[in-house]
């Protein structure tokens, strides 16, 4: 939903990214007004999974230049943690399995830190299990799984739909989600794109990392960027995600070239 | 973000046991020899039998040598430097706490262990022992109610030495091992526990171990009895000083259960572990042994070792009776250049036995950790079963850990199982947790203490919390 007068959630200004000697982004620029979706599609290797890791703050890459903004605040020597607290949620492509952790507990405490920073009361066990049960309807998760080790033995659609529990858990004012849809059978995915359409809300903005147009059959983003070699190369509205279904990527990157001949 | 690799080192927190009490000590001079043990013999005011026993201990640990095939690379200790003798002055056992001096209270309270009436712990009876002797025990009076005797041992062999003699040196014989050996001939003091038939004990006995001297060895003696069908939890803790020195400590625990009895031992061993830089701290050389002498027998060992710049320990239960049951339950956690060389010997001679093993191994820093392990089915352990896990996590890339589980079997129809696995935390992991809110530390011991889930919950409670935070703890620090 486009709207003029929004607060600006994320701001990015040529970025410059690598991980060991290895250039990832080479000069992103990206704005993500609140109650906009917007959709980054483009081929494996594009630099969109590691555009999403370095907005939440992964360890293993390294800015060298340009900068990301959220509501604001300059992120670049902030925390992992503490960008959570803030509102900034990934929900991951991989999620990783980490055997002996409860899942609730694991759930009960990130979204107690959330609730800290806001300023709200701390849940104990009780009062979040009635939480937690509210939200599970969402991505109708078996209630099962809370009682099972983080991720562990879960099956992709699980993992992913943990991911969009803890979304809305964690109820941040930006969510990025990576190949969300990766790994999900049709009605699990119409059950996680539900999921993502409902905890969309005018004062939240959401960045879809995607391959497909499918996922955007079942959520209209506002705008959607094309990336390839660590840029954004093109940008317009969902038409745009349509365009490439039909023509491939090759399209954009030949339109992109002969932009750079002339 | 500017971690280059945010796991490689977690340095521990200063140590929160490390002061030294200021109180005026007995001590005898340096050195070992016979004169030195009957000095200590005559100290304690005990009977001949004991006497004997010490030097016919002593006389044997003359022709030992020393032990090294754990290749643990310590150096060599001088053991004519070493303190066999260490006292608070005026140290005769006190009727009553209020005659013992209050520094000792206010070392135990700071301990986290209030000995006096109002502050007690409560339904758990203490047993203080400070340096080379027992200070004070509490709830004695209402154990007795039930006939169960928990005291000094020191206590117990002027008072019951017919108990003593009939059971010390059974489990662990004088000729056992080196430092089961030095320890039969000097040592100090220590718990004595007895159970009467058919008593399930009315609460959890505790001794809390507390080294103070720099210069003293440690030299405790622990003998548990449980007459048929009677139940008992014993719990034990251990803190000493920061020196710069190593001080050695080399107890031998003795547990025997007659038929149908129960014992649960348990064990958080948080004695100082040196500095950084591997300098100071304890050697842990323990021997402990139960004999499940009865039919349908239990002993229960669980344990969590944090502290000690080396530890090196094998409870052990030998299970005789048929059916009788041996468990052991252990987290070893090792930091810096701490090193731990430790896990369990179930030796199978009844039918029927069983016996589950569950070793969890984390290793931080340049430390090193190993489980040693022996399961051992005799010939008439006829359709006796063992179950082992060991699991192994690195933190870091500078740690190490080993597995080395021995099987002996002389009987077709029995069945042992191991399962062993090692993991690391990855970073993968650890920004899963932190992109979630998480922060770095409590990411990794969240990782840590759900990795010891298994053990813990063999705990008992109040100690089961405590060992989380202990973890917590030792792991807690600056990242670099």
């Amino acid at each position: 939903m486009i709207n003029k007068d929004s607060k600006l959630i994320l701001e990015i200004t040529d970025l410059h990214a690598r991980i060991e000697d290895q250039a990832i982004l080479q000069g992103v620029n990206l704005r993500i007004k609140a109650g906009e979706i917007h959709a980054i599609m483009g081929r494996n290797g594009s630099g969109k999974s590691t555009l999403s890791k370095i907005i939440a703050g992964h360890p293993a890459y390294t800015v060298t230049s340009g900068e990301i903004k959220y509501k604001g605040e300059n992120l670049m020597n902030m925390e992992p943690e503490n960008r959570s607290r803030v509102g900034i949620f990934l929900g991951f492509q991989y999620p990783v399995e980490i055997p002996g952790v409860s899942n609730l507990e694991f759930l009960r405490v990130a979204t107690n830190a959330r609730r800290q920073e806001l300023g709200e009361e701390e849940l104990d066990t009780f009062d979040f299990e009635d939480l937690v049960q509210k939200r599970l309807e969402l991505v109708q998760m078996d209630p099962a799984f809370l009682n099972r080790s983080v991720n562990e033995g879960f099956s992709g659609g699980e993992k992913k739909r943990n991911e969009i529990l803890q979304m809305a858990l964690l109820e941040p004012s930006l969510s990025i989600l990576d190949e969300t849809d990766s790994g999900l059978d049709i009605d699990a995915l119409r059950i996680v794109a539900a999921g993502i359409n409902q905890l969309a809300k005018p004062n939240t903005a959401t960045l879809l990392i995607t391959h497909y147009q499918r996922l955007l059959n079942e959520i209209t983003p506002d705008f959607v960027h094309v990336m390839a070699s660590g840029r954004i190369l093109r940008t317009g509205g969902s038409e745009l995600a349509l365009d490439l279904e039909k023509d491939g990527y090759e399209w954009v990157e030949k339109i992109n070239k002969d932009k750079e001949k002339v | 973000m500017d971690k280059q690799n945010p796991v490689q080192e977690i340095v521990s927190q200063p140590y929160k046991y490390g002061f030294v009490t200021e109180i005026e000590t007995e001590k005898i001079e340096k050195g070992l020899n016979e004169d030195v043990i009957r000095l200590i013999s005559k100290k304690k005011k005990e009977p001949e039998f004991l006497l004997n026993f010490r030097l016919k201990a002593f006389n044997q640990w003359l022709k030992m040598k020393e032990p090294n095939w754990a290749e643990l690379g310590y150096p060599q200790i001088n053991y004519q430097d070493i303190i066999y003798y260490a006292a608070p002055k005026a140290s005769e056992k006190k009727e009553s706490l209020n005659e013992v001096d209050p520094k000792l209270l206010e070392t135990f309270e700071k301990l986290g262990i209030p000995l006096s009436e109002q502050k007690r712990l409560t339904n758990v009876a203490v047993d203080a022992v400070f340096d080379s002797v027992s200070i004070a025990t509490t709830y004695k009076e209402k154990l007795a109610e039930h006939g169960v005797i928990f005291c000094s041992i020191s206590e117990a062999v002027n008072e019951y030495p017919e108990i003593i003699e009939k059971y010390i040196g059974t489990v662990v014989p004088i000729n056992d091992n080196f430092f089961a050996s030095l320890n039969s001939a000097v040592f100090s003091d220590g718990s004595f526990v007895y159970v009467p038939k058919g008593v399930n004990c009315p609460m959890d006995l505790s001794s809390y171990f507390r080294i103070n001297s720099g210069d003293t060895g440690q030299f405790e003696r622990t003998l548990i009895i449980a007459e048929e069908a009677s139940q008992v939890s014993y719990l034990e803790g251990c803190t000493a000083p920061m020196f710069d020195t190593n001080t050695l400590h080399a107890a031998v625990v003795e547990l025997v259960a007659l038929e149908e009895a129960s014992i649960k031992y348990s064990t958080v061993q948080n004695w100082y572990s040196g500095n950084e830089d591997g300098v100071g701290g304890i050697y842990n050389f323990v021997t402990k042994r139960g004999q499940c002498r009865g039919k349908k027998s239990k002993i229960s060992w669980s344990q969590v070792e944090t502290g000690s710049a080396i530890t090196w320990k094998y409870p052990s239960c030998v299970l005789q009776g048929e059916e009788s049951i041996g468990e052991f339950y252990s987290v070893a956690l090792t930091n810096n250049h701490q090193k731990a060389d430790t896990g369990t010997k179930m030796i199978h001679v009844g039918a029927k036995s069983r016996s589950t093993i569950v070793s969890k191994g984390i290793s931080a820093g340049q430390s090193a950790n190993s489980y040693r392990g022996l399961v051992q089915m005799g010939p008439k352990a006829y359709g006796a079963r063992n179950y082992s896990q060991c699991d192994s996590m690195l933190i870091g890339d500078k740690a190490s850990a080993n597995t080395y589980p021995y099987i002996r079997s002389q009987q077709p129809q029995s069945s042992i199982e191991h399962e062993a696995s090692t993991c690391r935390i990855s970073e993968e992991q650890l920004f899963y947790l932190q992109s979630r809110g998480i922060g770095f530390e409590e990411a990794i011991s969240m990782m840590v203490s759900g990795f010891c889930r298994d053990v813990f919950n063999q705990l008992p409670m109040e100690f089961a919390a405590e060992a989380d935070k202990l973890l917590a703890l030792k792991l807690e620090g600056s990242v670099g």
